[in-house]
Protein backbone atom coordinates (compact mmCIF):
# COMPACT_ATOMS: atom_id res chain seq x y z
CA UNK A 1 0.00 0.00 0.00
CA UNK A 2 2.77 2.47 1.26
CA UNK A 3 4.64 1.57 -2.38
CA UNK A 4 2.19 2.67 -4.47
CA UNK A 5 1.56 5.80 -2.95
CA UNK A 6 4.78 6.20 -2.75
CA UNK A 7 4.66 5.61 -6.66
CA UNK A 8 2.13 7.75 -7.18
CA UNK A 9 3.79 10.44 -5.20
CA UNK A 10 7.06 10.22 -7.58
CA UNK A 11 5.00 10.11 -10.60
CA UNK A 12 3.18 13.14 -9.69
CA UNK A 13 6.51 15.10 -8.56
CA UNK A 14 8.44 13.92 -11.85
CA UNK A 15 10.17 16.92 -12.28
CA UNK A 16 11.86 16.99 -8.84
CA UNK A 17 13.68 14.37 -8.06
CA UNK A 18 14.90 13.56 -11.49
CA UNK A 19 16.86 16.96 -10.92
CA UNK A 20 17.79 15.84 -7.97
CA UNK A 21 18.66 12.31 -8.86
CA UNK A 22 20.87 14.14 -12.08
CA UNK A 23 22.76 15.73 -8.94
CA UNK A 24 23.84 13.13 -6.66
CA UNK A 25 25.04 10.82 -9.10
CA UNK A 26 27.43 13.62 -9.87
CA UNK A 27 28.90 12.88 -6.11
CA UNK A 28 28.90 9.21 -6.32
CA UNK A 29 32.48 8.57 -8.56
CA UNK A 30 35.28 6.75 -6.57
CA UNK A 31 33.93 6.59 -2.77
CA UNK A 32 32.36 3.72 -3.72
CA UNK A 33 34.98 1.79 -3.99
CA UNK A 34 36.41 2.51 -1.04
CA UNK A 35 33.75 0.42 0.92
CA UNK A 36 33.51 -2.47 -1.33
CA UNK A 37 34.78 -4.44 1.36
CA UNK A 38 32.21 -3.95 3.66
CA UNK A 39 29.16 -3.97 0.73
CA UNK A 40 30.79 -7.64 0.34
CA UNK A 41 30.82 -8.78 3.65
CA UNK A 42 27.52 -7.38 3.66
CA UNK A 43 25.94 -8.98 0.78
CA UNK A 44 27.18 -12.24 2.77
CA UNK A 45 25.43 -11.36 5.56
CA UNK A 46 22.28 -9.83 4.19
CA UNK A 47 21.60 -10.23 0.66
CA UNK A 48 18.11 -8.83 0.40
CA UNK A 49 18.49 -6.01 2.48
CA UNK A 50 20.70 -3.21 1.12
CA UNK A 51 23.38 -1.78 2.93
CA UNK A 52 23.41 1.27 4.61
CA UNK A 53 25.03 4.45 2.84
CA UNK A 54 27.90 5.67 4.49
CA UNK A 55 29.20 9.25 4.65
CA UNK A 56 32.42 9.33 2.17
CA UNK A 57 29.32 8.78 -0.49
CA UNK A 58 27.63 11.39 0.77
CA UNK A 59 30.04 14.43 1.09
CA UNK A 60 31.82 16.13 -1.86
CA UNK A 61 35.59 14.65 -2.20
CA UNK A 62 38.14 16.92 -0.83
CA UNK A 63 40.68 18.14 -3.42
CA UNK A 64 44.32 16.87 -3.50
CA UNK A 65 47.17 18.24 -1.84
CA UNK A 66 48.78 20.63 -4.40
CA UNK A 67 52.54 20.46 -5.24
CA UNK A 68 52.80 24.32 -5.03
CA UNK A 69 51.67 26.25 -1.74
CA UNK A 70 48.08 27.72 -2.89
CA UNK A 71 47.99 31.30 -1.96
CA UNK A 72 44.36 31.07 -0.41
CA UNK A 73 43.26 29.34 2.43
CA UNK A 74 40.03 27.76 2.08
CA UNK A 75 38.32 27.74 5.39
CA UNK A 76 35.10 26.37 6.85
CA UNK A 77 33.79 27.15 10.38
CA UNK A 78 30.77 25.18 11.21
CA UNK A 79 28.49 25.25 14.58
CA UNK A 80 25.58 22.50 15.21
CA UNK A 81 22.63 25.19 14.26
CA UNK A 82 24.05 26.48 10.89
CA UNK A 83 27.93 26.66 8.63
CA UNK A 84 29.02 30.29 10.02
CA UNK A 85 31.40 29.58 7.09
CA UNK A 86 31.62 27.46 3.88
CA UNK A 87 34.47 27.13 1.69
CA UNK A 88 35.28 30.98 2.17
CA UNK A 89 38.67 31.28 0.50
CA UNK A 90 40.66 34.00 3.02
CA UNK A 91 44.39 34.98 3.43
CA UNK A 92 44.54 34.16 7.21
CA UNK A 93 42.67 32.53 10.39
CA UNK A 94 43.53 33.00 13.89
CA UNK A 95 42.63 30.40 16.10
CA UNK A 96 42.34 30.38 19.83
CA UNK A 97 44.10 26.73 20.59
CA UNK A 98 44.60 25.41 24.35
CA UNK A 99 48.09 26.42 23.51
CA UNK A 100 47.36 29.46 22.87
CA UNK A 101 46.46 32.20 19.60
CA UNK A 102 47.78 30.11 16.42
CA UNK A 103 48.05 31.77 13.06
CA UNK A 104 46.97 29.74 9.69
CA UNK A 105 48.42 30.31 6.89
CA UNK A 106 47.96 28.82 3.48
CA UNK A 107 50.41 25.95 3.37
CA UNK A 108 50.33 25.28 7.13
CA UNK A 109 51.55 22.30 8.37
CA UNK A 110 48.67 19.43 9.24
CA UNK A 111 47.93 20.40 12.45
CA UNK A 112 44.93 19.06 14.95
CA UNK A 113 44.15 21.75 17.67
CA UNK A 114 41.88 21.33 20.48
CA UNK A 115 40.34 25.17 21.36
CA UNK A 116 40.01 27.11 24.69
CA UNK A 117 37.47 29.78 24.98
CA UNK A 118 38.68 32.26 23.22
CA UNK A 119 38.24 35.17 19.93
CA UNK A 120 39.13 33.36 16.14
CA UNK A 121 39.59 35.66 13.43
CA UNK A 122 39.54 35.67 9.79
CA UNK A 123 41.57 37.94 7.68
CA UNK A 124 40.66 38.46 4.09
CA UNK A 125 42.42 41.40 2.37
CA UNK A 126 41.98 44.15 4.73
CA UNK A 127 38.69 42.98 6.47
CA UNK A 128 38.98 41.06 9.85
CA UNK A 129 35.81 39.41 11.14
CA UNK A 130 36.26 37.95 15.01
CA UNK A 131 34.34 35.62 16.37
CA UNK A 132 34.11 34.53 19.76
CA UNK A 133 34.36 30.79 20.31
CA UNK A 134 33.10 28.53 23.71
CA UNK A 135 35.11 25.72 22.33
CA UNK A 136 35.91 23.08 19.82
CA UNK A 137 38.43 21.82 17.32
CA UNK A 138 39.92 23.29 14.20
CA UNK A 139 41.79 21.14 11.60
CA UNK A 140 44.11 21.93 9.51
CA UNK A 141 44.47 19.79 6.36
CA UNK A 142 47.98 19.37 4.07
CA UNK A 143 46.01 20.55 1.06
CA UNK A 144 45.21 24.15 2.75
CA UNK A 145 41.98 23.63 3.88
CA UNK A 146 40.92 24.52 7.29
CA UNK A 147 37.81 22.82 9.04
CA UNK A 148 36.82 24.89 12.72
CA UNK A 149 34.17 23.13 14.11
CA UNK A 150 32.79 24.60 17.30
CA UNK A 151 30.02 24.29 20.01
CA UNK A 152 29.10 28.21 20.08
CA UNK A 153 29.78 31.22 18.24
CA UNK A 154 29.14 34.21 18.53
CA UNK A 155 30.48 37.62 16.80
CA UNK A 156 32.16 39.72 19.03
CA UNK A 157 30.33 43.03 18.36
CA UNK A 158 27.54 41.01 19.52
CA UNK A 159 28.62 40.73 23.39
CA UNK A 160 27.43 42.58 25.68
CA UNK A 161 29.67 44.08 28.08
CA UNK A 162 27.65 44.43 30.89
CA UNK A 163 26.42 41.00 31.40
CA UNK A 164 29.91 39.42 30.97
CA UNK A 165 30.90 41.34 33.83
CA UNK A 166 28.21 40.24 35.76
CA UNK A 167 28.77 36.94 34.50
CA UNK A 168 32.77 36.97 35.77
CA UNK A 169 31.51 38.47 39.07
CA UNK A 170 28.97 35.35 39.67
CA UNK A 171 31.22 32.51 38.87
CA UNK A 172 33.96 33.74 41.01
CA UNK A 173 31.84 34.13 43.81
CA UNK A 174 30.57 30.09 42.97
CA UNK A 175 34.13 29.70 42.93
CA UNK A 176 34.81 30.98 46.43
CA UNK A 177 31.83 28.87 47.53
CA UNK A 178 31.85 25.76 45.91
CA UNK A 179 32.21 22.83 48.20
CA UNK A 180 32.45 19.18 45.19
CA UNK A 181 34.61 18.97 43.26
CA UNK A 182 32.04 19.06 40.41
CA UNK A 183 31.09 22.52 41.67
CA UNK A 184 34.49 23.60 41.60
CA UNK A 185 34.48 22.28 38.10
CA UNK A 186 31.91 24.38 36.51
CA UNK A 187 32.45 27.57 38.71
CA UNK A 188 36.00 27.55 37.02
CA UNK A 189 35.07 27.00 33.73
CA UNK A 190 32.45 29.88 34.25
CA UNK A 191 35.11 32.14 35.22
CA UNK A 192 37.56 31.10 32.47
CA UNK A 193 34.76 31.88 29.49
CA UNK A 194 33.81 34.91 31.23
CA UNK A 195 37.27 36.08 31.53
CA UNK A 196 38.17 35.17 28.13
CA UNK A 197 35.02 37.10 27.00
CA UNK A 198 36.57 39.94 29.09
CA UNK A 199 39.52 40.06 26.74
CA UNK A 200 37.74 39.49 23.65
CA UNK A 201 35.64 42.83 24.36
CA UNK A 202 38.78 44.30 25.26
CA UNK A 203 41.81 42.85 22.79
CA UNK B 1 -40.83 5.69 10.32
CA UNK B 2 -44.78 3.90 10.55
CA UNK B 3 -43.27 2.41 7.13
CA UNK B 4 -40.29 1.02 8.83
CA UNK B 5 -42.46 -0.25 11.80
CA UNK B 6 -44.64 -2.05 9.38
CA UNK B 7 -41.85 -3.64 7.44
CA UNK B 8 -40.33 -5.10 10.62
CA UNK B 9 -43.79 -6.65 11.27
CA UNK B 10 -43.73 -7.61 7.85
CA UNK B 11 -40.36 -9.42 8.65
CA UNK B 12 -41.41 -10.73 11.82
CA UNK B 13 -44.48 -12.33 10.39
CA UNK B 14 -42.31 -13.79 7.49
CA UNK B 15 -39.69 -15.61 9.08
CA UNK B 16 -41.55 -17.20 12.10
CA UNK B 17 -42.75 -20.15 9.81
CA UNK B 18 -40.34 -20.26 7.53
CA UNK B 19 -37.52 -22.86 8.98
CA UNK B 20 -34.29 -22.10 7.72
CA UNK B 21 -34.36 -18.31 8.32
CA UNK B 22 -31.35 -16.42 7.73
CA UNK B 23 -31.27 -13.66 10.37
CA UNK B 24 -31.65 -9.83 8.99
CA UNK B 25 -28.52 -8.92 10.74
CA UNK B 26 -26.91 -12.20 8.30
CA UNK B 27 -28.54 -11.06 5.33
CA UNK B 28 -27.89 -7.09 5.57
CA UNK B 29 -23.99 -8.36 7.03
CA UNK B 30 -24.20 -10.38 3.56
CA UNK B 31 -25.23 -7.30 1.35
CA UNK B 32 -22.36 -5.16 3.37
CA UNK B 33 -19.91 -7.55 2.96
CA UNK B 34 -20.09 -8.54 -1.21
CA UNK B 35 -20.16 -4.87 -1.45
CA UNK B 36 -19.13 -4.66 -4.78
CA UNK B 37 -21.73 -6.65 -6.57
CA UNK B 38 -25.19 -6.14 -5.60
CA UNK B 39 -27.87 -8.50 -4.60
CA UNK B 40 -31.15 -6.80 -3.93
CA UNK B 41 -33.23 -10.24 -3.29
CA UNK B 42 -32.01 -12.18 -0.05
CA UNK B 43 -32.90 -15.68 0.43
CA UNK B 44 -35.99 -16.73 1.93
CA UNK B 45 -38.24 -14.07 2.41
CA UNK B 46 -35.87 -11.01 4.45
CA UNK B 47 -37.19 -8.36 2.72
CA UNK B 48 -36.00 -4.90 3.44
CA UNK B 49 -31.96 -4.48 4.51
CA UNK B 50 -31.24 -2.40 7.04
CA UNK B 51 -28.48 0.43 5.83
CA UNK B 52 -28.07 1.05 9.24
CA UNK B 53 -24.76 -0.99 9.18
CA UNK B 54 -23.55 0.82 6.02
CA UNK B 55 -23.87 3.81 7.55
CA UNK B 56 -22.03 3.39 10.66
CA UNK B 57 -19.39 2.39 8.47
CA UNK B 58 -19.33 5.09 6.44
CA UNK B 59 -19.25 7.65 9.36
CA UNK B 60 -16.33 6.22 10.92
CA UNK B 61 -14.25 5.96 7.78
CA UNK B 62 -15.17 9.68 7.05
CA UNK B 63 -13.86 10.28 10.78
CA UNK B 64 -10.72 8.86 10.14
CA UNK B 65 -10.39 10.35 7.22
CA UNK B 66 -10.85 13.36 9.01
CA UNK B 67 -8.04 12.55 10.95
CA UNK B 68 -5.24 11.18 9.23
CA UNK B 69 -5.82 14.78 6.92
CA UNK B 70 -5.08 16.47 10.16
CA UNK B 71 -2.03 14.49 10.69
CA UNK B 72 -0.67 15.02 7.37
CA UNK B 73 -1.00 18.61 8.08
CA UNK B 74 0.45 18.51 11.41
CA UNK B 75 3.52 16.17 10.48
CA UNK B 76 3.88 18.83 7.25
CA UNK B 77 4.29 21.65 9.26
CA UNK B 78 6.32 20.03 11.64
CA UNK B 79 8.78 18.60 8.71
CA UNK B 80 9.16 22.63 7.63
CA UNK B 81 10.94 23.55 10.81
CA UNK B 82 13.03 20.53 11.65
CA UNK B 83 14.42 20.71 7.89
CA UNK B 84 15.91 24.07 7.77
CA UNK B 85 17.53 22.96 11.46
CA UNK B 86 18.76 19.34 9.92
CA UNK B 87 20.13 21.10 6.74
CA UNK B 88 22.50 23.48 8.62
CA UNK B 89 23.45 20.58 10.85
CA UNK B 90 24.33 18.96 7.59
CA UNK B 91 27.70 20.39 7.79
CA UNK B 92 29.11 19.10 11.22
CA UNK B 93 30.03 16.10 10.31
CA UNK B 94 32.06 16.34 7.20
CA UNK B 95 35.45 17.72 8.77
CA UNK B 96 35.56 15.01 10.87
CA UNK B 97 35.24 12.86 7.92
CA UNK B 98 37.38 14.80 5.73
CA UNK B 99 40.10 14.07 8.87
CA UNK B 100 39.58 10.57 9.83
CA UNK B 101 37.80 9.26 7.10
CA UNK B 102 35.26 6.45 7.30
CA UNK B 103 36.07 2.96 7.23
CA UNK B 104 32.43 0.72 7.77
CA UNK B 105 34.73 -2.63 7.26
CA UNK B 106 36.91 -2.01 10.37
CA UNK B 107 37.34 -5.11 12.07
CA UNK B 108 37.13 -4.85 16.08
CA UNK B 109 36.57 -6.70 19.45
CA UNK B 110 33.55 -4.34 20.45
CA UNK B 111 31.21 -3.31 18.42
CA UNK B 112 28.46 -0.95 19.45
CA UNK B 113 25.29 -0.11 17.70
CA UNK B 114 23.61 2.93 18.20
CA UNK B 115 19.89 2.89 16.43
CA UNK B 116 17.81 6.14 15.92
CA UNK B 117 14.42 5.20 16.20
CA UNK B 118 11.31 7.25 16.53
CA UNK B 119 8.83 7.21 19.48
CA UNK B 120 5.86 7.33 17.89
CA UNK B 121 3.93 4.82 15.15
CA UNK B 122 2.38 5.58 11.79
CA UNK B 123 5.30 6.58 10.85
CA UNK B 124 5.41 4.21 7.48
CA UNK B 125 8.64 1.36 7.60
CA UNK B 126 11.69 3.25 8.53
CA UNK B 127 11.39 2.20 12.16
CA UNK B 128 11.43 -1.02 10.83
CA UNK B 129 14.15 -0.82 8.18
CA UNK B 130 16.56 0.85 10.86
CA UNK B 131 16.04 -2.14 12.68
CA UNK B 132 16.66 -4.71 10.08
CA UNK B 133 19.82 -2.65 9.44
CA UNK B 134 20.36 -2.69 12.87
CA UNK B 135 20.39 -6.57 13.13
CA UNK B 136 22.31 -7.24 9.79
CA UNK B 137 24.92 -5.11 11.15
CA UNK B 138 24.89 -7.23 14.53
CA UNK B 139 25.18 -10.28 12.72
CA UNK B 140 27.89 -9.01 10.60
CA UNK B 141 30.15 -7.87 13.35
CA UNK B 142 29.71 -10.91 15.81
CA UNK B 143 31.71 -13.49 15.31
CA UNK B 144 33.81 -15.76 17.08
CA UNK B 145 36.23 -13.14 19.34
CA UNK B 146 33.70 -10.07 18.49
CA UNK B 147 30.90 -8.96 20.14
CA UNK B 148 28.31 -6.51 19.35
CA UNK B 149 25.95 -4.58 21.46
CA UNK B 150 22.90 -2.38 20.78
CA UNK B 151 21.98 1.42 22.05
CA UNK B 152 18.95 2.34 21.33
CA UNK B 153 17.30 5.32 20.70
CA UNK B 154 12.96 5.49 20.27
CA UNK B 155 10.61 4.07 22.07
CA UNK B 156 10.24 2.18 18.50
CA UNK B 157 13.34 0.41 18.52
CA UNK B 158 13.99 -1.39 21.44
CA UNK B 159 10.04 -2.61 21.13
CA UNK B 160 11.34 -4.43 17.70
CA UNK B 161 14.74 -5.03 18.77
CA UNK B 162 13.91 -6.65 22.52
CA UNK B 163 11.73 -9.18 21.14
CA UNK B 164 15.20 -11.58 19.85
CA UNK B 165 18.00 -9.33 21.11
CA UNK B 166 17.07 -8.47 24.98
CA UNK B 167 20.80 -9.36 26.27
CA UNK B 168 22.53 -7.55 23.19
CA UNK B 169 21.23 -3.89 24.30
CA UNK B 170 23.06 -2.36 26.44
CA UNK B 171 20.86 0.63 26.84
CA UNK B 172 17.50 2.80 25.63
CA UNK B 173 16.69 5.96 25.76
CA UNK B 174 13.16 7.11 24.80
CA UNK B 175 11.67 10.61 24.64
CA UNK B 176 14.10 12.28 22.86
CA UNK B 177 11.83 14.74 21.15
CA UNK B 178 9.79 15.98 24.15
CA UNK B 179 11.35 19.07 23.70
CA UNK B 180 12.83 20.10 19.96
CA UNK B 181 16.17 18.77 19.66
CA UNK B 182 19.18 20.59 20.20
CA UNK B 183 22.97 20.14 20.72
CA UNK B 184 22.90 20.44 24.45
CA UNK B 185 20.74 17.62 25.14
CA UNK B 186 22.25 15.67 22.26
CA UNK B 187 25.97 16.16 23.87
CA UNK B 188 24.60 15.20 27.70
CA UNK B 189 23.19 12.12 26.17
CA UNK B 190 26.53 11.22 23.96
CA UNK B 191 28.73 11.43 26.99
CA UNK B 192 26.27 9.29 28.83
CA UNK B 193 26.37 6.73 26.39
CA UNK B 194 29.94 6.79 26.32
CA UNK B 195 30.50 6.66 30.43
CA UNK B 196 28.45 3.50 30.17
CA UNK B 197 29.40 1.81 27.04
CA UNK B 198 32.79 -0.06 26.40
CA UNK B 199 33.17 0.45 22.69
CA UNK B 200 36.20 -0.24 20.29
CA UNK B 201 33.93 1.10 17.30
CA UNK B 202 30.43 2.99 17.14
CA UNK B 203 28.20 2.80 14.49
CA UNK B 204 25.78 5.28 14.32
CA UNK B 205 22.64 4.09 12.40
CA UNK B 206 19.90 6.30 11.20
CA UNK B 207 17.53 7.45 8.07
CA UNK B 208 19.03 10.38 6.11
CA UNK B 209 16.72 12.39 4.80
CA UNK B 210 17.27 12.85 0.83
CA UNK B 211 13.93 14.15 0.16
CA UNK B 212 10.00 14.26 1.53
CA UNK B 213 9.92 10.55 -0.03
CA UNK B 214 13.70 9.23 -0.06
CA UNK B 215 14.91 8.28 3.04
CA UNK B 216 17.97 6.07 2.85
CA UNK B 217 19.45 4.31 6.04
CA UNK B 218 22.93 5.76 6.18
CA UNK B 219 25.55 4.55 8.83
CA UNK B 220 28.35 5.91 10.51
CA UNK B 221 31.52 4.47 12.22
CA UNK B 222 33.62 5.92 15.06
CA UNK B 223 36.62 4.79 16.33
CA UNK B 224 37.83 4.65 19.83
CA UNK B 225 41.36 6.50 20.19
CA UNK B 226 43.03 3.58 20.54
CA UNK B 227 41.59 1.63 17.24
CA UNK B 228 42.19 5.15 15.56
CA UNK B 229 45.89 5.51 16.48
CA UNK B 230 46.18 1.54 15.55
CA UNK B 231 44.70 2.05 12.02
CA UNK B 232 46.74 4.81 11.97
CA UNK B 233 50.01 3.08 12.49
CA UNK B 234 48.85 0.07 9.95
CA UNK B 235 48.36 3.25 7.40
CA UNK B 236 45.74 2.41 4.42
CA UNK B 237 42.66 5.08 4.64
CA UNK B 238 43.22 6.52 8.13
CA UNK B 239 47.62 6.39 7.16
CA UNK B 240 47.71 10.64 6.96
CA UNK B 241 46.65 10.77 10.98
CA UNK B 242 49.79 10.44 11.88
CA UNK B 243 51.14 13.16 9.37
CA UNK B 244 48.93 15.78 11.57
CA UNK B 245 50.92 17.66 14.20
CA UNK B 246 48.84 17.95 17.30
CA UNK B 247 48.52 21.30 18.78
CA UNK B 248 48.16 21.37 23.02
CA UNK B 249 46.70 18.71 25.78
CA UNK B 250 49.66 16.78 27.14
CA UNK B 251 49.47 13.72 25.47
CA UNK B 252 48.51 12.53 21.73
CA UNK B 253 45.88 10.39 22.83
CA UNK B 254 44.05 12.84 25.14
CA UNK B 255 43.31 14.65 22.22
CA UNK B 256 42.34 11.48 20.00
CA UNK B 257 39.72 10.94 23.17
CA UNK B 258 38.27 14.45 23.53
CA UNK B 259 38.19 14.36 18.77
CA UNK B 260 36.23 10.90 19.21
CA UNK B 261 33.76 12.12 21.73
CA UNK B 262 33.19 15.25 20.27
CA UNK B 263 32.22 13.32 16.87
CA UNK B 264 30.14 11.48 18.30
CA UNK B 265 28.04 13.87 19.39
CA UNK B 266 28.37 15.69 16.37
CA UNK B 267 27.25 12.83 14.70
CA UNK B 268 24.51 11.86 16.77
CA UNK B 269 23.13 15.14 16.89
CA UNK B 270 23.48 15.27 12.72
CA UNK B 271 21.62 11.55 12.63
CA UNK B 272 19.07 12.81 15.52
CA UNK B 273 17.68 15.79 13.45
CA UNK B 274 17.69 13.49 10.21
CA UNK B 275 16.05 10.62 11.44
CA UNK B 276 13.21 13.23 12.53
CA UNK B 277 13.13 14.48 9.19
CA UNK B 278 12.51 11.42 7.96
CA UNK B 279 9.53 10.34 10.85
CA UNK B 280 7.64 13.23 9.43
CA UNK B 281 8.46 12.70 5.62
CA UNK B 282 7.22 8.83 6.42
CA UNK B 283 4.56 10.32 8.48
CA UNK B 284 3.28 12.64 5.67
CA UNK B 285 3.34 10.36 3.18
CA UNK B 286 1.64 7.15 5.20
CA UNK B 287 -1.25 9.85 6.51
CA UNK B 288 -1.37 11.06 3.00
CA UNK B 289 -2.06 7.17 1.16
CA UNK B 290 -4.40 6.03 4.34
CA UNK B 291 -6.84 9.35 3.65
CA UNK B 292 -6.68 8.20 0.31
CA UNK B 293 -8.29 4.95 0.89
CA UNK B 294 -10.01 6.28 3.26
CA UNK B 295 -11.49 8.13 0.36
CA UNK B 296 -11.65 5.03 -1.73
CA UNK B 297 -13.46 3.05 0.51
CA UNK B 298 -16.03 5.76 1.21
CA UNK B 299 -16.77 5.88 -2.26
CA UNK B 300 -17.21 2.25 -2.09
CA UNK B 301 -19.33 2.30 0.31
CA UNK B 302 -21.93 5.06 -0.84
CA UNK B 303 -22.42 3.08 -3.68
CA UNK B 304 -23.25 0.34 -1.94
CA UNK B 305 -25.55 2.27 -0.07
CA UNK B 306 -27.65 3.81 -2.39
CA UNK B 307 -27.83 0.55 -4.33
CA UNK B 308 -29.27 -0.92 -0.77
CA UNK B 309 -31.16 1.50 -0.18
CA UNK B 310 -32.75 1.66 -3.65
CA UNK B 311 -33.15 -2.13 -3.62
CA UNK B 312 -35.40 -1.71 -0.79
CA UNK B 313 -37.33 1.01 -1.82
CA UNK B 314 -37.94 -1.11 -5.58
CA UNK B 315 -38.78 -3.84 -3.35
CA UNK B 316 -41.63 -1.64 -1.28
CA UNK B 317 -43.19 -0.10 -4.86
CA UNK B 318 -43.03 -4.17 -6.12
CA UNK B 319 -45.18 -5.05 -2.76
CA UNK B 320 -47.50 -2.25 -3.15
CA UNK B 321 -48.38 -2.77 -6.66
CA UNK B 322 -48.70 -5.97 -6.60
CA UNK B 323 -50.91 -5.79 -3.14
CA UNK B 324 -52.67 -2.99 -5.43
CA UNK B 325 -53.53 -5.16 -8.14
CA UNK B 326 -54.31 -8.23 -6.46
CA UNK B 327 -57.04 -6.12 -4.76
CA UNK B 328 -58.23 -4.90 -8.30
CA UNK B 329 -58.40 -8.11 -10.17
Amino acid sequence: MLRHAARRLVSRTAAAPTARRALATAEVPAEAAEDSTFVEAWKKVAPNIEPPTTPLSLMQPRPPTPATIPTKLTVNFVLPYKSEIANKEVDMVIVPATTGQMGVLPGHVATIAELKPGVLSVHEGNDVTKYFVSSGFAFVHANSIADIVAVEAVPVDQIDPALVQKGLADFTAKLGSASTDLEKAEAQIGVDVHSALNAALTG
Amino acid sequence: MAMAALRREGRRILLSPTVPNPSPAAASAAVTRSSAISQPCTPLGARSISTQVVRNRMKSVKNIQKITKAMKMVAASKLRAVQTRTENSRGLWQPFTALLGDTPSVDVKKNVIVAITSDKGLCGGINSTSVKVSRALHKLTSGPEKESKYVILGEKGKVQLVRDSRNSIEMTVTELQKNPINYTQIAVLADDILKNVEYDALRVIFNKFHSVILFKPTMVTILSPEVAEKESEAGGKMGDLDSYEIEGGETKSEILQNLAEFQFSCVLYNGALENACSELGARMSAMDSSSRNAGDMLDRLTLTYNRTRQASITTELIEIISGASALEG
